[in-house]
């Protein structure tokens, strides 16, 4: 999307029903518009956005198909993030029950393989909820690992083509039309945030004319990595996260380190980021290695709901936690 | 080498060119490549159609069999290093006849590795991508640069070492396919065998010869860095460099012995090499094993001792746990059994000396198994919500078709280089047998029309 439409410090314009990407159409005074198709009833018209971040209508006629070029620009401009914004999650430990909601929605959105599809053989996640401290005298909880968007992140060094790259607003983001599916990067991480796909995406044929959207990665590609993404075309509209807007349960905090401010995506209530860190004694994980996540974690004080594990134990489990 | 002192040079250079014309055996054992070579391509026609889902290979474990037998190439073809130059520059003499059959190991194994790299990746097709996006900060980066260094050097010490054999080439070839003797003549390079050019080519052999130290030992500590550039347990080590290097030597030596026997039998050069080359090579075999034990202790001895969170599950799985029988038989069979065996004069003769080499080669191969897999499958987030096959690892027979065809071309690059040229460089092999420059030049000229 244009830059304007970045800087704007508006949140949910409302009259973004629910905008669908068409691209950079028309060009007025030399400048990018960013279109917004809107399921408005004039069909002759549509709204778009000028450089000075103000809404005009236009006739139809006077866009235009998206081009190669404009949609290179617009990669350009993904790549580099929204300016001064620092994105950070805060996931309370104490409140998930593993209700999964937020793997759901994370999979719809960005069309991944899950374990209803065909024989269940292909599975991917961006997010993934583990269960943790399974044995101990700790009692287990339920650890919601999205990818942790580090600061020092050991997969983006790694990778040899920049597919994979750290934006300015903190986001690591994957190119998947640049990836030579080296793999590299999932082998870096010590998250083990990453995913790849192994076979053709699912609904390949669907989406194949669909204009890859880097900020979304999707339409997802064979023979390239993915990962999450932090919602990053959600946060371009002002919106929360897919997987925190899911929760039933109020775990996932939401917002930008330079406000110092977190919206919680299930109660929509905004707090002070730092202050719900200190009160709670917030942390990241594996911090020993020196990745300095974008994530942190409350700790599974007064849990909501009673562990239970369902899930089937593999040997290495019991050993690790 | 006494026994190959005093030879006449008619017969040293008969006994080195007749191998290169007819040769029982040799149809069918290229055939035999092209077979393994053909299902292979098959396998990888199938994983280029499907995806790379028809390995084993999952967002755990997603490095295996291909990458694991990336190290093991990269490991191999370090031997031409060691060999033609570490032992060549000492002016260690026993090595001159088999310089060349490192060297053939080298590059057929070097390429390789670039290949099957390769063949790992999700979308090879955008190969180019490597060079266009190239990052400097990429230890793949490195790694391709180096291991295009070390191809065209090793080529390079193959080549010029060719060059004053041409003449006995062009002169005993004469029979043979007008390409060969093209080959024959383009290698010549103009060679004359003046004083003038014997001294370029000596010179310039030793040139490469250091040149080629630094970037072998860069290769393979490159190599060891796209594990431990990264902080995963088990491959966050700062001896990887070194571990591998030496690691390198064992599996190289051991190949160059396997070779050596091979050639020597169906070549009938017991005469060029001797039961005394391979009692060098086994006690170069104790020497560079024992310094790789070494590596190994300290390996897996210190994590071992302060059991980390995370390490620990690593090292127990290979001391005790599912990786443990792999990982035993490669310690004892590969290093511990040999370094003692090696000592005995009995276990040094050509036939044990080989059967122990395979033993470390296939140890040595499975020994970068054992580097590439665990760490994966012992991550610090285990594989949840994930279909079993997630948790687990052993190649897919696509992965195993596809690895052998990688094999098998590197076996057949070298079976075409020791078909083509002379296993060993006749000028060097007739120097030591007392007879000169001018000598040969002279046997050339007898009857030939060639210049």
């Amino acid at each position: 999307m244009a830059e304007k439409n970045n800087n704007s410090n508006n949140t949910r314009r409302d009259f973004i029903k629910k905008g669908i990407l068409a691209g950079v159409g028309t060009v007025f005074a030399g400048g990018l518009f960013s279109v917004v198709k809107t399921y408005a009833d004039e069909p002759d018209t549509v709204k778009v956005l000028d450089q000075d971040g103000k809404v005009k209508e236009v006739d139809k006629s006077h866009l235009k198909e998206v081009g190669e070029n404009v949609n290179k620009q617009l990669q350009k401009s993904n790549r580099e993030g929204i300016p001064n914004k620092k994105w950070v999650m805060v996931i309370d430990l104490g409140k998930c029950r593993d209700a999964r909601k937020c793997m759901e929605s994370c999979q719809s959105a960005h069309q991944l393989w899950t374990e209803k599809d065909g024989d269940g053989s292909k599975v991917q996640h961006h997010i993934n909820v583990h269960v943790m401290n399974r044995g101990s005298k700790a009692g287990g909880y339920f650890l919601p690992r999205p990818c942790q968007h580090c600061d020092n992140p050991p997969c983006t060094k790694v990778c040899p083509v920049n597919a994979t790259f750290k934006r300015n607003d903190g986001i690591v983001l994957i190119d998947n039309a640049r990836c030579v599916g080296c793999r590299f990067c999932v082998a870096a991480c010590p998250y083990s945030a990453r995913t790849f796909n192994w076979f053709d995406p699912k609904d390949a044929d669907k989406y194949k004319d669909v204009p890859y959207n880097i900020e979304l990665n999707v339409p997802q590609r064979k023979g390239t990595v993915s990962k999450c993404v932090f919602s990053a075309d959600q946060i371009r509209v002002g919106k929360l996260p897919y997987c925190a807007t899911a929760c039933p349960n109020g775990v996932y905090w939401f917002g930008d380190e330079y406000e110092d401010a977190v919206t919680n995506g299930t109660t929509k209530e905004t707090v002070r980021f730092s202050n719900l860190l200190k009160e709670n004694a917030g942390y990241t994980l594996l911090p020993e290695l020196g990745t300095k996540p974008s994530v942190w974690y409350l700790p599974e004080k007064d849990r909501l709901f009673p562990f239970e594990d369902y899930h089937t134990p593999s040997d290495d489990n019991a050993k690790h936690h | 080498m006494s026994n190959t002192k005093n030879k006449p040079l008619s017969k040293i250079v008969n006994d080195l060119t007749r191998p290169l014309k007819s040769h029982k055996g040799f149809v069918i054992w290229v055939l035999f490549l092209l077979l393994v070579i053909g299902g292979g391509l098959v396998a990888y026609i199938w994983q280029l159609r499907v995806g790379l889902g028809v390995t084993a290979l999952r967002d755990y474990v997603s490095w295996g069999l291909y990458i694991s037998s990336f190290i093991f190439f990269v490991a191999t073809a370090l031997v031409g290093m060691l060999i033609s130059s570490v032992l060549g520059l000492l002016g260690i003499k026993w090595i001159t006849p088999i310089a060349r059959i490192a060297e053939m190991i080298a590059i057929g194994f070097a390429m390789l590795a670039g290949v099957i790299i390769i063949l790992d990746m999700g979308r090879p097709e955008r190969l180019l991508n490597v060079f266009l996006y190239a990052r400097i900060q990429s230890p793949i980066f490195w790694d391709v640069t180096v291991v295009t260094s070390y191809v065209l050097i090793s080529i390079l010490l193959f080549l010029l070492p060719l060059i004053p054999d041409m003449p006995f080439l062009r002169k005993t070839m004469k029979d043979q396919p007008k390409w060969k003797q093209l080959i024959y003549k383009l290698l010549s390079f103009g060679w004359v065998g003046s004083p003038e050019q014997y001294k370029i080519v000596k010179r310039s052999m030793r040139i490469l010869a250091i040149l080629i130290i630094p970037v072998a030992l860069a290769i393979h500590t490159v190599t060891s860095w796209l594990f431990a550039m990264t902080p995963r347990i088990g491959w966050d080590s700062t001896i990887f460099g070194p571990y591998y290097v030496t690691g390198a030597f064992v599996a190289g030596a051991a190949a160059v012995v396997v070779v050596m026997f091979f050639i020597r039998k169906s070549y009938k050069i017991k005469e060029y090499i001797t039961d005394k080359h391979f009692d060098h090579m086994a006690k170069l075999l104790v020497l560079v094993m024992l310094v790789y034990l070494y590596f190994n202790i300290n390996e897996y001895i210190v994590p071992g001792y302060k059991m980390k969170r995370g390490d620990d599950a690593h090292i127990l799985a290979m001391f005790t746990g599912h990786f443990s029988l792999m990982f035993w038989l490669v310690q004892i069979g590969g290093l511990i059994l040999p370094i003692i065996l090696f000592l005995f004069k009995p276990f040094r003769k050509p036939v044990p000396a080989m059967v122990l080499s395979i033993g470390i080669v296939v140890a040595a191969f499975f020994k970068r198994y054992l580097i590439t897999v665990p760490t994966l499958m012992h991550s610090n987030y285990h594989a949840d919500n994930l279909p079993v096959e997630y948790t687990q690892y052993w190649p897919s027979i696509a992965e195993w078709s596809i690895t052998m065809m990688a094999v098998a071309i590197a076996v057949l690059v070298v079976t075409i280089l020791a078909k083509l040229f002379p296993i060993m460089p006749i000028w060097e092999v007739a120097h030591e047998n007392g007879i000169s420059y001018e000598e040969m030049n002279k046997f050339n000229a007898e009857d030939s029309d060639i210049n």
